[in-house]
């Protein structure tokens, strides 16, 4: 990258962001903002794909809700993230996994790993 | 109306959040202090137009006649000397210089380049043009179509197959994100035309609506 832009954009970058990867499931505290108020939203699955560096940084998270997957793109550095709490690591010997939109219930599980 | 502008060169694209929170992609553009070369007015020049300079060249680069304009200025050769016009000459003397902060965030611009060169490429990519089919015994794959009317030559301003992009293109109505002074940089939302450390040349915009 441009170390003129990797300047720019460090202001902007979040310190406090957890390690965490494919296949790790974590808890999103997403905020809202509802006209004047604000509040917090939590969205828990696991993280199927990373990507990106710098400030275009992304992850995304799958969850299942009432029997269909959903699945949330956050930027990685986005401020309108309160925090992410990751609850639990999960084996997995790829880096993005798409596969998991093709499994349901025992099939879509992710042996625990300790790292 | 009177006009502003300043000339820089394109660093790259990047995105940026909003105190919204909101991601927006951004072009980066760098603009060292442009140096006033040359103000011309009715009397001399038979218009009125402020010449300015960006990026310093190496003296060895510069001729005589080159050096010789811009040591009116006291200033060192310049790379990229371009005219604005319509602009306020009021107080503007040879030797000034037009720094980022002539312009501020919010305001609206529209930003010149030169597109990136493609080469020849054929009607498909260059116009906008679609494909035959490819099976079924076609035999009219990526080819440009109809010439139009028997009359032994092809109408003038036919799209045809030919050499693409290393244009001069103005995108108006853009946005200045963000002026940094400290390291004379703009950021402008969206995209500009031109490949990276190319010329660009930023105007207030002539269409904007306030």
């Amino acid at each position: 990258m441009n170390p003129l832009i990797a300047e720019i954009t460090k202001e902007q970058l979040r310190t406090d962001i957890p390690a965490f990867r494919a296949g790790d499931t974590v808890r999103v505290h997403a905020r809202i903002v509802e006209g004047e108020r604000e509040r917090i939203q939590i969205f828990e699955g696991v993280v199927i794909k990373r990507r990106g560096a710098g400030i275009s940084a992304t992850y995304t998270v799958r969850k299942i809700t009432n029997g269909v997957g959903v699945e949330r793109t956050f930027p990685l550095h986005s401020p309108r993230v309160a925090k992410i709490d990751v609850i639990r690591h999960g084996k997995v010997r790829r880096a993005k996994l798409y596969y998991l939109r093709n499994l349901h219930g025992k099939a879509a599980r992710i042996k625990e790993t300790k790292r | 109306m009177t006009r502003k502008g300043i000339l820089g060169t394109k660093v790259g694209m990047t995105q940026i959040f909003t105190d919204k929170g909101e991601l927006i992609p951004v072009t980066v553009v760098q603009a060292e202090p442009n140096v006033v070369l040359q103000v011309k007015n009715n009397e001399s020049d038979g218009y009125e137009a402020v010449q300015v300079g960006l990026q310093d060249m190496r003296e060895v680069l510069a001729n005589k006649p080159a050096k010789g304009h811009v040591a009116k200025a006291k200033t060192a050769p310049k790379r990229f000397i371009r005219e604005f016009r319509d602009v306020d000459l009021g107080d503007i003397k040879v030797g000034d210089e037009i720094k980022v902060d002539t312009f501020k965030a919010g305001e609206i611009v529209d930003v010149t380049g030169t597109t990136k060169g493609h080469g020849f490429q054929g009607a498909i990519k260059k116009n906008n043009q679609h494909r035959g089919p490819m099976g079924h015994g076609s035999r009219y794959h990526r080819r440009p179509g109809s010439l139009g009317s028997i009359i032994n030559r092809v109408f003038a301003g036919r799209k045809l197959p030919g050499r693409m992009g290393n244009n001069r293109v103005t995108i108006q109505n853009l946005e200045v994100v963000r002026v940094d002074t400290d390291r004379n940089v703009i950021l402008i939302k969206g995209n500009v035309p031109g490949a990276k450390k190319s010329l660009v040349t930023i105007k207030n915009a002539v269409k904007a609506a306030k």
